[in-house]
């Protein structure tokens, strides 16, 4: 029996969250096709204002992507847009040509950004901000620099500002009212936000008309004038002055639309079959643009689509503003009134502005400014319309406060009710995130916001859900609150590393200076983590710096505790001859070298050999072809084998060779910590593969991938990521997933430390289910090697860093005298 | 001693020390690493941690103090004491820059050269 058809006209965050709801709930109900008018998978809108500030990357706020809609079974065409329903013959039809008959559809168009109607509106460099396009063009204006005048002191015209800002533009932001989100926020809120602004050295002018946007000469915008004939130059202007529900199709169709298009509480439309939510539509009277009322229509709708009769009956909105370093709530409705009283409370020094509106002993209105950890509490308090006479004199310092001595924060979420909302972007309780994390036994951030998404989108309710992980696991949960990378940053690594590559940073000082760090020159701990960074995020590009390098990596050997140094040369999967044992002997009696060992990785150690006598030591070996054997580096060290086909009598695939095959491709490269590899021929794994960074064991059908396993500090089996079947599949899997490392890993970090922070099952979405980011990393990865495999041995025995093995002077006692 | 009457033994040119590094001057009684930091100051100090002996040559040099490589002890460049928790000093010999030449203090190399 064929499957009813769902179209859905529109691909935003509404539609997103009202499929996912369906499939949770009621799998394999529908063959699902949507139409995209952008050309690109779903991503979230609220982030775009980190992307615009550099603090996030495009890739960071996908919600679906390709694999899930192929998961899903969903029929997705991008940059398809829908140009006519004909619902006689229940089909739509898109500009490029694409036909597709529908039993259900949904119209979910969202809205366009209002353009005022300003003359000049039409010049080039006049944008809005609505879309990723939009982030694109104003990140392209910020390169060229100059000034960028934004229109609309709201919410999106404050985070555009600010973005805009921090990419180095300056900033001029107009506001027709006399204080800036004048519908979130009341006069005193607003003042001290125009003051946050202006301290970042944003303009802020209020009671600003625009009168004309003025050519410069060429079709560009030059300035802006307003109405009191004051001229501001401008490079770009960017109009953030609203969102009006996008109704072009639906009127077309003959739906009844008012200033939306029209729905029920069943979220249907004025034909029972077409159904419209998000940001296109009208409900009882109301038009929303925030997303905590779209989820709510998502959830009814995906219930009815599925066969049942869920109401939507409204919502009220709770307003975040996504300024880094400004914190801001406001809920509810905070107008005077005879029959109103307020609670009000002000720290001026440390920045602090609280007030809550009460309304028959019921809180009607809040707003926080500076201290905003207690505004989902007031949330909750005021959707359920909670009588807080018991607690009105303290009620304005928040949870905590409440009954008796300060609750330390973890009792404060602990005294939350299971309905109260955590995420208000995502529209999760409690009771459902502590529920999910012990039935799916959830120990990670990253686990909570998979199978929940709280705190997945806009992130201000981590600490919340952390407090929640810790209340429900108790000492089993490690909070993941971030470490500061060291004592000369606030910043953790993560932070680092995202910042690294969005705001373009390529070198150390770089770094320090556009980080803020807090110490002139770093610390052993950072200096050497940044240097990693910039080698692995900046291959081509960065001059390595090797005063940032730990003693080891400067002299290409291990310093021992007498301040002596040991040499490994590379015994490729540790393989060797008697002309290379031979020359080990030689240099061993030649430099009387005083131990020798071998190693756990199949190889020769050579120890207490003095720092001057290490160029000598390498030509030596040089000569009988032998290279570093990076034994001493944060990079791949060694790649164990047994003898596999070649000789054993149990061996399935020849592991000598892939081991070799290995080492020959990955040697040289840098990674956050060291890497070991084994390749085991059989699954008797004589090789120990299964306790290696990566290890392969061979069987019959092909090759078995490992990877995070631990045999050091910490004792730690492999994680199969997978079975392929031939030597290329095999190497292109390890390689990948040693890049992914390489990109994310903390320096220091090894690879089962890593994954395990990530989730393994990450790991083998992004490696083994998705051949083109497999093949995306494997190609990184040959590109960096370009420049990373040189023998830093034969460069030494030529002369480099020569000032590295020698003194600088020999003092004789008559001179000292 | 008034320091500008101080005998001064030339050890090398500045150039010859890399910024953020050191370099070993050898004396009969020891070692002694010469510093250069990032702004061109220059430091030596005995080339021996108080703590197991470590090379302090060999550490990272970052502002004006220095991170043994053997187990992270910190030691201020200008004073020889260690920082943070840690507690010890190393012997400071003077150091200055003339004329792209660096200059350590005779009689701190002398009494380095006699324990």
């Amino acid at each position: 029996m064929t499957k009813p058809k769902l179209v859905i006209v529109g691909n935003g965050m509404a539609p997103g969250r009202m499929l996912e709801f369906l499939f949770d709930n009621s799998p394999d109900t529908f063959d699902v096709t949507i139409f995209n008018a952008e050309p690109r998978v779903n991503y979230n809108r609220l982030m775009l204002s980190p992307v615009l500030s550099g603090e996030k990357c495009y890739d960071d706020i996908i919600t679906h992507g390709n694999d899930w809609y192929a998961q899903h079974n969903v029929t997705l065409h991008k940059g398809a847009k829908v140009s006519m329903i004909d619902r006689a013959a229940k089909t739509v039809t898109s500009e490029n040509g694409l036909t597709a008959a529908y039993d259900k559809l949904v119209v979910a168009t969202g809205s366009n950004p209002f353009i005022i109607p300003l003359p000049g509106k039409e010049l080039d460099g006049v944008l809005t901000y609505r879309d990723l396009e939009d982030v694109e063009k104003m990140l392209d204006a910020a390169q060229r620099g100059g000034r960028a005048v934004v229109i609309g002191g709201g919410l999106l015209g404050l985070e555009a500002a600010a973005g805009l800002k921090m990419q180095g533009m300056d900033v001029t932001l107009l506001h027709l009212m006399p204080t800036l989100m004048e519908r979130q926020l009341d006069p005193a809120a607003g003042h001290l936000l125009a003051e946050e602004f202006k301290r970042r050295g944003i303009d802020v002018l209020l009671k600003a008309n625009s009168h004309e946007i003025l050519d410069d000469g060429t079709g560009r915008v030059g300035a802006v004038r307003l109405d009191d004939g004051t001229k501001i130059t401008a490079n770009i202007v960017v109009m953030a002055v609203g969102i009006r529900p996008a109704t072009t199709l639906a009127q077309a169709t003959g739906l009844e639309v008012n200033r939306g298009i029209v729905v029920g509480d069943d979220m249907r439309t004025s034909d029972p079959d077409i159904f419209a939510l998000g940001e296109c539509v009208e409900h009882r009277g109301t038009c929303y643009g925030l997303v905590a009322p779209l989820y709510d229509m998502a959830e009814v709708l995906a219930d009815n689509l599925a066969g049942g009769h869920s109401a939507y009956t409204g919502s009220i909105t709770a307003t975040k503003l996504k300024v880094t370093g400004v914190d801001l709530y406001s809920a509810g409705d905070f107008a005077e009134g005879d029959d109103r009283e307020e609670i009000v409370l002000r720290d001026a020094a440390a920045g602090v502005y609280k007030r809550l509106v009460l309304k028959e002993d019921r809180i009607v209105g809040a707003v926080l400014y500076g201290e905003t950890a207690d505004g989902p509490w007031f949330f909750d308090l005021l959707k359920k319309r909670a009588d807080v006479s018991e607690m009105r004199d303290t009620l304005i310092f928040g949870q905590a406060y409440q009954g008796g001595a300060p609750l330390d924060p973890t009792a404060a979420v602990a005294a939350l009710p299971d309905d109260a909302e955590i995420c208000g972007c995502n529209g999760v309780c409690k009771g459902k995130i502590t529920k999910t994390i012990t039935e799916k036994g959830l120990t990670s951030l990253d686990g909570v916001r998979a199978h929940t998404k709280a705190s997945a989108s806009c992130g201000t309710c981590t600490g919340l859900v952390e407090q929640l992980m810790q209340l429900t696991l108790g000492d089993a949960y490690n909070p993941a609150a971030v470490q500061p990378m060291c004592g000369c940053t606030q910043l953790g690594h993560d932070d680092v590393r995202r910042l690294i590559k969005s705001k373009g940073l390529k070198t150390i000082p770089d770094v320090m200076q556009q980080l803020e760090w807090s110490s002139s020159g770093g610390c052993a701990k950072c200096r050497p983590a940044l240097n990693y960074y910039l080698v692995s995020d900046w291959p081509d590009e960065y001059a390595d710096d090797y005063q940032s390098r730990f003693i080891n990596e400067r002299a290409h050997a291990n310093i021992q505790k007498d301040g002596t140094y040991s040499v490994v040369p590379r015994m490729w999967g540790g393989m060797t001859s008697s002309t290379e044992l031979r020359a080990i002997a030689d240099v061993v009696d030649k430099f009387e070298i005083p131990a020798v060992k071998v190693t756990g990785g199949q190889r020769i150690d050579m120890l207490g050999i003095r720092k001057e006598d290490l160029p000598a030591v390498w030509a030596d070996l040089g000569k009988a072809g032998f290279v570093s054997g990076h034994a001493y580096a944060k990079g791949l060290r060694t790649v164990k084998t047994c003898v596999g086909t070649n000789w054993c009598r149990f061996g399935t695939q020849d592991s000598t060779g892939l081991g070799v095959r290995i080492e020959k491709f990955m040697w040289g490269s840098w990674t956050p910590a060291k890497v070991k590899m084994a390749v085991s021929g059989c699954p008797r794994n004589c090789a120990e593969a299964t306790c290696k960074d990566v290890g392969v064991v061979c069987v019959d059908g092909g090759f078995e991938i490992h990877f995070a396993g631990a045999a050091g500090l910490d004792i730690k089996g492999t994680e199969v990521l997978g079975l392929v079947k031939t030597e290329d599949e095999a190497l292109e899997h390890i390689v990948a997933v040693v890049q992914m490392y390489r990109e994310q890993g903390h320096y220091l970090e090894r690879i089962y430390k890593w994954a395990r922070r990530i989730g393994y099952d990450e790991v083998r979405r992004q490696i083994v289910d998705d051949a083109g980011r497999r093949a995306a990393y494997f190609d990184r990865f040959v590109f960096s090697q370009k420049f990373a495999q040189v023998d830093p041995w034969s460069e030494r025995v030529s002369g480099k860093d020569k000032h590295e093995f020698n003194p600088l002077a020999i003092v004789s006692a008559e001179a000292a005298e | 001693m008034n320091a500008e009457n101080r005998n001064w033994v030339a050890v090398g040119a500045l150039d010859d020390i890399p910024r953020q590094g050191a370099r070993v001057v050898k004396t009969l009684a020891g070692c002694i690493a010469v510093f250069r930091t990032a702004d061109d100051e220059v430091y030596a100090l005995d080339d021996r941690c108080p703590h197991k002996g470590g090379p302090l040559s060999q550490g990272i040099v970052h502002g004006a103090s220095v991170t043994c490589p053997l187990h992270n002890w910190v030691f201020d460049l200008a004073t020889g004491l260690a920082r943070g928790a840690d507690e010890g000093s190393v012997a400071v010999t003077a150091a200055k820059v003339e004329g792209g030449q660096v200059l350590l203090a005779a009689d701190d190399l002398a009494r380095a050269a006699r324990p």
